[in-house]
């Protein structure tokens, strides 16, 4: 049996996930007709909205579905900015962010990307410089996915409204593993995915704040209230609604378990190989799911082969198209060496994961660099 | 007993593709690895395409596939090499350094650290037997027009002993057609000809963009006796024994018989001033065997798809070899191999420095 320990790259269909789409498949209509077919899925498409909606203590109405995070980051940045705005975001946030804003700095806009010290923390004194500057748009993740650092987004949307600043935040790492509650936070815009958090990919959604003037990127029709035209994916929605009631309902005890097995882990590789290294922060600020290690010496792409010809699922840093990672950027971010950022292994659990896989996995990896050595040395 | 261990070198090409093909057919615990060598989009090879190419061989063969990027090893080993030697007068051969630093080498330590026994790649080259010894050696592959030896005459014995060449004893035509049996996606993929990294096989081109303007220098184009006959705009553009390109006006053919990068100075001269006895080669490497001595009749191949030209082979200090031409020869051209056959078999080579004069 393989083991999965690659959940930040996209959890798998949960049971009940799977229960509710497959209830879906036998509908059929356009939401946007109004025949009775047509009004079936659109309530269905509804009561996903309320779901998604209580995961993070929002109204439905706020909730634009939209294809993944990646579009409600990109439509976030590009939706409020206009030439000439400052936009202030971090060094270590998602492609999904980074590139909308070097987009958006390349046709005239002001970008400041916030450093991170050597553990992945955020400097305050620089965003506290950086809100003054009365920037148009604050965008900062409320959790890494590659080493799991969690961000006081509530701290930071303080700063930023005080100058005036929109307040974004690309949750879709925190979903399921942390309380998100969009009051608390104080942010306008929200982005989340639902294949990280067991409904299928191609899903996701963006909370709005009533009021926050974002443009819509796809236009051509009436759905989503005018913010996200194009029929809406119907099955992916409904996975994503039965996946993020499953998440509300069962985050206390995982997040509890998938803590206690992630330092489990910690621990047995550490005990086997006392000379692994441990990126990003430890304690409260980190999620409780991700792992982020580092084996001095070792090239990442031997040892994640490896693990994956002994069954056991992981990555380096974010997934990549070429299946060969550039160095992570967030390593890079946190002052690592382009090798280093190359070799930090990135083990995220998710709440189907047992001790037993957990056990297995960390055996794996100790054989894996155990025979890398071997061979180094001889 | 659990199956030995192959990494296979997966190029997203049909060679590569069979040869991969062959390992799962005897039996081995089969692992395709593409390299990233050449940034996305530069040239020939290493684009997306290529690795979902690969990606979907291995799929249907039913073996894991992976990519490694060795962008950086390959820079420094093969591409900025291959600027600094047109610079330097000379006319590089990158897919030779490219097995012998990168394939050979690097790729091979980590197929090991990868547990496998052996590596694998889609060249056509065959691995005979020393009679005597038994040793492994390396032989020109059955198809002729393929045989790729020459780009391989580094490997010795050692490297030999864990190299599988699987379609070696085919021709290109088997190959194909076994593809095709097979349903491999790639079985009607065009051949790469080029040298991968370098768009559209302009390497003039390739080495301008990528060196510094300071290091291109016009000169003069001289004929054996001195007098200027034109100009050039940097000896990085020539390679001896070209012909075209010179823009000498009329008059009898030209071709490039020297380059002088220290003066800058290129030095043509007609067909009957073209004989050449020999070359220096450096650098050289015989496979486990040691030197040949003077007195065999030997066969040295000086270009990729020459044929080989019957010599003596003297070894002289500091891995350093003269290879003088039974008869007189081609011309030869400065940081091209020289690849030394006893018939079918590759006892050696380095890298021709100069002619034997």
């Amino acid at each position: 049996m393989r083991v999965y320990l690659d959940y930040n790259a996209g959890a798998p269909l949960r049971a009940e996930v799977h229960a509710a789409v497959g209830r879906a498949m036998s509908l059929c209509g356009n939401p946007s007709s109004g025949h009775r077919e047509g009004a079936r899925v659109r309530r269905c498409i509804e009561e996903a909205r309320a779901q998604v909606a209580a995961l993070i203590g929002a109204r439905p109405p706020d909730v634009v579905f939209t294809s993944g995070a990646t579009e409600g980051n990109n439509l976030a940045l590009d939706g409020l900015l206009s030439p000439g705005d400052l936009l202030v975001t971090t060094a270590v946030e998602h492609a999904s962010v980074l590139a909308p804003a070097a987009a958006f700095e390349a046709m005239g806009g002001r970008v400041v990307r916030l450093p991170v010290s050597s553990d992945g923390s955020l400097d305050w004194r620089h965003a506290a410089v950086a809100c003054e500057e009365r920037p148009r748009l604050v965008s900062i993740a409320l959790a890494n996915g590659e080493i799991g650092a969690v961000y006081d987004v509530a701290k930071m949307a303080a700063l930023a409204r005080a100058g005036g600043a929109h307040v974004h935040t690309d949750a879709a790492q925190a979903a399921g593993r942390l309380v998100i509650d969009v009051a608390a936070l104080g942010v306008d815009l929200l982005s989340l995915s639902g294949h990280k958090i067991g409904a299928p990919s191609g899903c996701g959604a963006l909370w709005m704040r009533p009021g926050v003037p974002v443009r819509a990127a796809i236009r051509g029709g009436p759905q989503e209230r005018d913010r996200r035209a194009g029929t809406e994916n119907f099955l992916g929605i409904v996975g994503f609604g039965a996946a993020a009631e499953l998440a509300a309902q069962e985050l206390a005890s995982t997040a509890a378990r998938m803590r206690r097995l992630r330092d489990l882990l910690w621990m047995l590789l550490r005990d086997a190989l006392p000379d692994v290294e441990r990126n990003g922060p430890t304690g409260l600020a980190l999620l409780p799911n991700t792992l982020n290690v580092t084996m001095p010496g070792i090239a990442g792409e031997s040892l994640l082969v490896l693990l994956d010809l002994g069954g056991v699922a992981a990555s380096l840093g974010s997934a990549c198209a070429a299946g060969s990672p550039e160095p992570s950027h967030v390593l890079l971010a946190m002052g690592a060496s382009r090798d280093r950022a190359r070799a930090g292994l990135r083990l995220s659990l998710g709440p189907e994961t047992t001790e037993d896989e957990i056990r297995r996995a960390a055996v794996v990896i100790t054989e894996a660099v155990r025979q890398i050595r071997r061979e180094a040395a001889a | 007993m659990t199956a030995e261990r192959v990494v296979v070198a997966m190029s997203g090409g049909v060679d590569s593709a069979v040869a991969a093909a062959r390992c799962v057919a005897a039996g081995y615990d089969v692992v395709g690895v593409s390299l990233r060598l050449a940034p996305h989009g530069t040239g020939s090879c290493c684009s997306l395409d290529d690795f979902h190419d690969a990606a979907a061989v291995a799929d249907r063969l039913g073996i894991a596939h992976y990519v490694f990027d060795f962008r950086d090893l390959f820079d420094a080993s093969v591409v900025q090499p291959f600027v600094a030697e047109y610079l330097a007068g000379r006319t590089p051969n990158p897919c030779a350094r490219c097995n012998q630093t990168v394939k050979f080498d690097h790729l091979w330590r980590r197929a090991r650290e990868l547990g496998a026994q052996h590596l694998a790649t889609g060249h056509y080259a065959r691995i005979g037997r020393h009679p005597g010894s038994g040793t492994p050696m390396l032989r020109s592959a059955v198809d002729p027009t393929k045989d790729q030896t020459y780009f391989l005459f580094m490997l010795g014995s050692r490297e030999l002993e864990r190299t599988l060449f699987p379609v070696g004893d085919s021709t290109k035509r088997e190959v194909r057609a076994e593809a095709a049996r097979l349903d491999l996606p790639v079985a009607d993929k065009p051949d790469s000809m080029e040298v991968c990294f370098v768009p559209r096989g302009d390497a003039a081109a390739f080495v301008e963009r990528e060196a510094p303007p300071a290091s291109r220098r016009p000169g003069p184009i001289v004929d054996g006796a001195g007098a200027v006959l034109g100009r050039h705009e940097g000896v990085h553009r020539f390679t001896v024994g070209q012909r075209r390109g010179l823009q000498l006006g009329g008059g009898p053919a030209r071709y490039v018989r020297r380059i002088d990068a220290a003066a800058g100075t290129i030095v043509v001269a007609t067909s009957s001033d073209l004989a050449c006895k020999g070359l220096i080669a450096e650098d050289v490497r015989w496979n486990g065997f040691g030197a040949p001595s003077p007195e065999q009749r030997l066969a040295v191949r000086i270009r990729h798809r020459h044929a080989a030209i019957p010599c003596s082979v003297t070894a002289v200090d500091r891995g350093r070899a003269r290879i003088a031409f039974e008869e007189p020869g081609p011309l030869v051209t400065p940081g091209q191999a020289a690849v030394v056959y006893d018939g079918d078999y590759v006892l050696g080579g380095g890298w021709i420095a100069g002619e034997l004069t």
